[in-house]
């Protein structure tokens, strides 16, 4: 196996986890205020599915998204400064945590109305085929996304219109607090494209070159035959919902099982098995500087103007 | 000058729009094969093709957010809502997505799509297909709102709607799709965000918009006959609201009556009632007089109907009281 690309899958889901501990102490210490959603457990689903994708495909999430933004190549610094509601931000201060943007990198953002991306993703899938590029948009969801009617809609009308779309449920077995078996008949959410219909595919999301073949042979699909793909990715999220969430409709035992096979571990050990613990100690340091940097640089920065507080209301009408 | 329906300045904002520019596309129910419910669309899929005037199931939610997803992406979708009633199902792309785009991204996204399609009252619909949704879509930053009167003002509005990369809400009025009015051969826009003075007048200011322009026009004429001088002024663009030609007017009639076919209660026309007051109090000489659509769910028998929509009796009613 590729070590290059053992380090780098390990290097990006590292940076992600380290990002969210530090956010989620610095959220305690309430330098961040409002949600936060951690995304701790599923690193290898964003990691995975975003590092076969081509830089222009265009990616959108729901608000669980520091990871999809770290994994899209967005900066830590410019997301930890948005945590911290700075002008330095991602979306300068005006998104938060559920908000992180980065269209350089095609990272259309998060959204915070369950299901609402999912028409937009069709959208930009529309728009690759309107103006006849080749590229591809992806979007992830939650379990807790498969019953709404955007969901339907959005799927529906990928199929119907044959777009190079790509949506993948991120099935971490909680829609908040409510577990699976009361939001779905079945175990297995990829069904649900049946009805369209459209491909599908259900993959262990704990294991990062599962995440990879699937999205891999969905884009080529969407790029070579302009046709959508509906991939479940079964993880977990270690911690609560969000930081008000103590997680406890739910079994330690539970947790410990998807944890014993943490992709950021596994991938790490496979480091060491191939004779690169000293490439794994390095990383870990690396994000360990790249984090603190991320930190000390959004406590520095500044607050956006009150003078600026109408600012982006408007693009061509300033108020 | 030549006289055309609403149906077809509206036509015609659309096609010349997107023969200026390949990122225009329309998308809705019944747009294409149909020619559109009110027959908008007529002979658009004809010369654009299926890939520019599409066709969409019923499915508001979904082709609403297609085109919201579309115009984040440099396109510039117009999107028919068969009447503006269906918008509500497709309310967060809307108002959650669209509207807030350029915002919650810091400006790195713009979102330039019309929404457009029939708002208001027509003839006995019932209850479900007349909401007044002005009042609504006003209350959100983000948007652009425009409830024109005529096909001359449709036309250029649409055409500057279009134009525009800030989401746009686009409420025509059913009962005048097959109004006619002059509209010129030669290519026009209209600016977003200006108030026309649809006839001068020095002693009361009556303030409309949508299809209430039109019997607001006759209401001045029954003023005229006793001898009152009414200024009448079409805001055509209710967000951002042109404010300026408002108090312009008050100011030099002292007096106004806002008409609306709309539900008084936290509507567009409280609204604007407070914001003349706040600014221009002391040169009010009467208190402000507002004509409504009785607060009631619309029933369905005429007689009913009739009773609880503005018209001119109660608009003259109402102007009476007010300046004694």
């Amino acid at each position: 196996m590729d070590q290059d690309l053992i380090t780098q899958l390990y290097t990006n889901m590292l940076r992600i986890r380290r990002f969210e501990e530090e956010a989620a102490r610095l959220y305690t210490e309430r330098k961040i205020g409002g949600f936060l959603h951690l995304y701790i457990g599923q690193e290898a689903v964003a990691v995975g599915a975003i590092s076969v994708l081509d830089p222009q495909d265009q990616i959108l999430t729901s608000y669980r998204c520091h990871g999809h933004y770290l994994a899209r190549g967005g900066s830590p610094k410019a997301g930890m400064a948005e945590l911290m509601g700075k002008v330095t931000g991602c979306s300068k201060g005006r998104g938060g945590s559920m908000h992180f943007f980065d269209v350089e990198h095609a990272f259309y953002g998060g959204w915070a109305i369950i299901g609402g991306q999912i028409p937009m993703s069709a959208g930009m899938a529309f728009a690759n085929k309107y103006k006849g590029n080749k590229n591809v948009s992806l979007s992830f969801l939650g379990d807790g996304s498969i019953n709404i009617g955007a969901f339907h809609e959005g799927l529906a009308l990928a199929a119907l219109w044959e777009l190079p779309a790509i949506f993948i449920i991120e099935n971490n077995h909680f829609a908040m607090g409510t577990p699976l078996e009361k939001t779905a008949t079945s175990e297995d959410l990829s069904i649900r494209a049946l009805g369209y219909p459209m491909a599908r595919e259900t993959v262990d999301g704990h294991d990062i070159f599962a995440v990879r073949a699937a999205v891999h042979k969905a884009a080529k699909r969407a790029r070579e035959q302009s046709q959508p793909t509906l991939i479940e990715a079964k993880t977990y999220r270690y911690r609560g919902h969000s930081m008000a969430d103590p997680g406890t409709y739910r079994t330690k035992d539970d947790v410990e099982a998807w944890r014993s096979r943490d992709p950021i571990s596994v991938l790490g050990d496979k480091l060491n098995e191939l004779g690169l613990s000293a490439v794994r100690e390095k990383v870990i340091q690396e994000i360990e500087a790249e984090i603190a940097e991320a930190v000390d640089f959004a406590e520095k920065s500044d607050f956006p103007d009150i003078a600026d507080a109408a600012k982006y209301a408007y693009f061509d009408l300033k108020q | 000058m030549r006289e055309i329906m609403m149906r077809d300045a509206i036509r015609e904002a659309m096609s010349e729009e997107m023969r200026r520019d390949p990122n225009v596309f329309l998308v809705g129910e019944e747009v294409g094969a149909y020619n559109g419910a009110y027959k908008c669309s007529k002979g658009m899929l004809e010369e654009f093709g299926a890939q520019r005037v599409i066709d969409a199931p019923i499915a508001e939610t979904g082709f609403s957010g297609i085109g919201v997803g579309a115009a984040m992406c440099g396109l510039r979708p117009i999107v028919e809502f068969m009447t503006f009633n269906f918008s509500l199902v497709a309310i967060d792309q809307i108002i959650n997505s669209a509207a807030k785009a350029h915002l919650m991204s810091g400006g790195q996204l713009t979102c330039p799509i019309v929404f457009r399609g029939a708002n208001g009252g027509a003839f006995q619909l019932g209850a479900q297909h007349v909401n007044y949704l002005e009042g609504i879509y006003a209350n959100t930053p983000g948007l652009v709102v425009i409830a024109p009167s005529t096909p001359y003002d449709t036309k250029g509005l649409l055409k500057s709607a279009i134009r525009n990369s800030d989401p746009v809400i686009f409420l025509e009025a059913e009962l005048t799709y097959g109004l006619r009015g002059e509209v010129p051969e030669e290519e026009y826009i209209i600016p977003i965000g200006k108030a026309d003075i649809k006839k001068e007048g020095t002693d009361v200011t009556l303030i409309s918009w949508s299809r209430s322009v039109f019997i607001t026009l006759q209401v001045a004429e029954k003023l005229a006959e006793q001898g009152i001088s009414a200024e009448v002024l079409d805001l055509r663009t209710l967000r951002p609201l042109d404010k300026e030609a408002v108090l312009k007017s008050v100011s030099k009639t002292n007096r106004c009556i806002i008409i609306q076919d709309q539900f008084e209660t936290a509507s567009y026309g409280a609204y604007l009632s407070h914001m003349i007051q706040r600014e221009i109090f002391d040169q009010l000489d009467a208190p402000i007089g507002l004509v409504s659509t009785m607060d009631v769910p619309m029933p369905y028998s005429k007689v009913l109907e009739n009773y609880i929509r503005p018209n001119v009796e109660m608009c003259l009613k109402e102007i009476t009281q007010i300046l004694g």
